[in-house]
């Protein structure tokens, strides 16, 4: 802790004068904020700052989905987990060979039922992975654990991104090849017109999902015994042995729900955009949540929730103005928001204790 | 009768690294086919992949100053390689037509183009360093990543920041900036780096991490590594030291990203993505962390690795078989394959303390 640190933290602690200060501070950003927003509509007008807001809150969405699965699993393994964005591709892979299989036998109104078993295979796969290549590492260097989910991530999408043609029988029938899909269409497309801003019933199906979903996850972390043993493990793990936890079998759940999130955001990004390029699709999604769970602050959930709204709306309002500024401005937010708030937005700064 | 003295005690200290590598030297010589004792074995695609493993040398064991030395976290090495690398072909492509060059003054402006990227680099690991080293662990990490993104992003965009640049005037700029032709890619970039050129680099690169390492700064840094309060406690400035590393690291990185464009003669912001990153980052922890040696090792052995899987017929399985391998062996060796250990030549002798 340097000087500066210290002193600061006294001051936190003693004088109240600082918390008048960081009010100016936040009304002064917000300004910012505002004044950033007031030259987009001046230049771009009213209608289509509501259209990119929509597109925004959509795109949020998704990366909320994906975030609060790495948010959960490092809360509790402290780990980033670099496959997680695989396991969103290999979701809206199960999706697509789901939604083909019901298409074709005529079974209509079936894409809540694709989302339920896209969730359901992902987070098996999720946990399998947790119990062969995270968990003999769990008291190991964490840096350990780190290198073996790159080396899963790179397994995933490199494996299933072999052509089914050159390979021999049992496996050709598990890949997915490198070929660009369709994704079906389970849903049709809807548009609706708001005075200018054309809204799409998908984009109103992302957001309504994104809700259910993080209204449930909040409660089983907050309400079932689940979740209070969730955020006992992520407290403090040896406690939790000696209260008769198991460690194990918590760390597992929480695998399987945050994979079967990014399932969810797997099918709703796959039926939003109508195609799979190929299994290298989850890196840069994955990568943009992980930096929206970094912004919230990682580790925590409503963290990672404002976190990707900040990154979804601001990403689009930026790929409005020019691609290339689109793509950096989230990592430039990032870089300014953790100089000025080191722990993220809602993180807690834990101070080192000797 | 001193300076044959120090001489003699140079060539003593460094009697086995030197002989290990024009031993070395000699033999891939040999086998190249320059000193004709057995017909040519290495192609020029051979000699390529070795230099890019000298090249990942360089790379690796400067990133292992910073993460294994000085106990930081960073995953955004490519960023100070593409600075370097677009900064070295800056002078050599466009600045000056070192293709049409004799050969002394074309060497001698690739090395003074190499230094300028290194310099370039080290002073945007400086200018990133300042502000965001007071961050902990993982939020370094996302911070240099996002650096490395934004870098990147950057280049892609200098299209635009060309076409603002005429719009306000200097046209001058902006027509050497439209010159590097960010999402196009810079080509006709002369094939400067020589086998050996490279090679010389990435042992002088070596000896002086080494030198650096076990030199005082080099101790202040490794106290950081293993207690950052306890360091500040026995009056270690550690913010000095950790941007001292900072910027040491990204001077060779930049060093390496200039030798990487001479090479490939073709060079796009893609190059440098976040994907480049890992692959130092796997080829540091494949090592082991704070270890010369393993750095070396890994970063050869990890770059020959795939292309021998491709040389022996296996190309659709390599990428596959790549991560297997690199989880298994963290799965069994969670430190890396030489955890802290070195070879005796890469240790200098203790002096006598009386």
């Amino acid at each position: 802790m340097t000087k500066k640190q210290l002193s600061d933290s006294i001051n936190n602690n003693i004088l109240t004068y600082n918390k008048l200060t960081n009010w100016k501070k936040y009304v002064f950003i917000s300004v910012i904020i505002l004044f950033f927003l007031f030259l987009y509509v001046l230049s771009f007008g009213i209608k289509v700052f509501l259209q990119q807001l929509v597109n925004g809150i959509q795109l949020g969405s998704i990366y909320a989905l994906i975030a609060l699965g790495y948010t959960m699993v490092y809360g509790i393994v402290k780990l980033i987990n670099f496959a997680h964005g695989d396991l969103f591709m290999f979701g809206a892979y199960i999706s697509y060979f789901l939604g083909n299989y019901f298409i074709a036998h005529n079974f209509h109104y079936s894409f809540i039922i694709v989302l339920i078993f896209s969730m359901a295979f992902t987070a098996l796969l999720g946990m399998t992975i947790e119990r062969i290549a995270y968990k003999p590492l769990r008291f190991k260097p964490r840096l350990a654990a780190l290198i073996t989910a790159l080396g899963v991530s790179l397994f995933l999408e490199n494996f299933f991104a072999l052509s089914p043609e050159n390979i021999p029988f049992p496996l050709n029938k598990i890949v997915f090849g490198p070929r660009f899909l369709p994704f079906p269409a389970l849903i049709s497309d809807k548009t609706y017109n708001l005075a200018g801003i054309s809204i799409n019933n998908i984009k109103i199906l992302n957001i309504i999902i994104t809700v259910i979903l993080m209204i449930l996850l909040q409660y089983i972390v907050k309400k079932t015994m689940i979740g209070k043993a969730m955020r006992a493990v992520a407290f403090h793990k040896d406690a939790c042995l000696m209260m008769g936890i198991n460690i194990n079998k918590i760390i597992t759940i929480t695998f399987g729900i945050g994979t079967s999130l990014a399932a969810a955001a797997g099918t709703l990004f796959a039926l939003t955009y109508g195609q799979l390029q190929s299994p290298y699709l989850g890196i840069w999604p994955g990568l943009k949540a992980f930096i929206a769970a970094v912004l919230g602050g990682i580790g925590s959930i409503p963290g990672a929730m404002l976190g990707s709204y900040v990154m979804g709306i601001s990403e689009t309002f930026a790929t409005s103005i020019n691609s290339n500024f689109g793509y950096g401005i989230a990592f430039v937010i990032l870089i300014v928001v953790l100089i000025f708030k080191p722990a993220g937005l809602l993180g807690k700064f834990t101070k080192e204790k000797v | 009768m001193k300076i044959i003295k120090k001489i003699i005690n140079l060539i003593k200290e460094y009697y086995k690294f030197i002989l290990i590598t024009v031993l070395v030297y000699l033999l891939i010589e040999i086998l190249n086919g320059t000193i004709p004792i057995v017909p040519r074995l290495l192609n020029r695609y051979y000699m390529q992949i070795l230099m890019f493993a000298l090249i990942n040398i360089i790379m690796t064991v400067s990133l292992n100053l910073i993460n294994g030395f000085t106990g930081q976290f960073s995953i955004g090495h490519a960023g100070f390689m593409c600075i370097g690398a677009y900064t070295s072909a800056y002078f050599t492509t466009i600045l000056f037509k070192a293709a049409k060059m004799a050969y002394f003054p074309q060497l001698a402006l690739f090395i003074f183009s190499l230094i300028m990227g290194g310099l370039i680099a080290a002073i945007a690991g400086y200018l990133i360093g300042l502000p965001t080293l007071k961050l902990k662990g993982d939020y370094l990490a996302i911070v240099t990543l996002a650096f490395g993104e934004v870098v990147r992003s950057i280049v892609r965009a200098s299209d635009e920041i060309s076409a603002f640049l005429r719009q306000i005037g200097l046209v001058q700029y902006s027509e050497t900036i439209a010159k590097i032709s960010g999402p196009r890619g810079l080509s006709t970039i002369p094939a400067l780096s020589k086998f050996w050129l490279v090679y010389v680099i990435a042992i002088l690169s070596v000896i002086i991490m080494r030198n650096f390492i076990y030199s005082t700064h080099g101790r202040a840094c490794l106290s950081i590594r293993e207690n950052e309060v306890a360091a500040e406690t026995m009056g270690i400035n550690t913010t000095r030291y950790k941007i001292i590393a900072f910027s040491l690291s990204a001077f060779f990185a930049g060093v390496g990203g200039g030798l990487f464009a001479h090479v490939l003669r073709f060079i796009h912001p893609d190059n440098f993505s976040f994907i480049k990153s890992i692959d130092y980052l796997i080829y540091l922890y494949a090592g082991g962390m704070g270890s010369i040696t393993g750095s070396i090792l890994a970063a050869t052995g990890l770059t020959i690795f795939p292309e021998f899987l491709r040389v022996i017929n296996f190309q659709q399985w390599r990428m596959v078989i790549y991560p297997l391998l690199l989880i298994i062996l963290m799965l069994r060796k969670p430190d890396g394959i030489f955890g802290n250990r070195e070879f005796s030549f890469l240790v200098p002798k203790r002096k006598e303390v009386n």
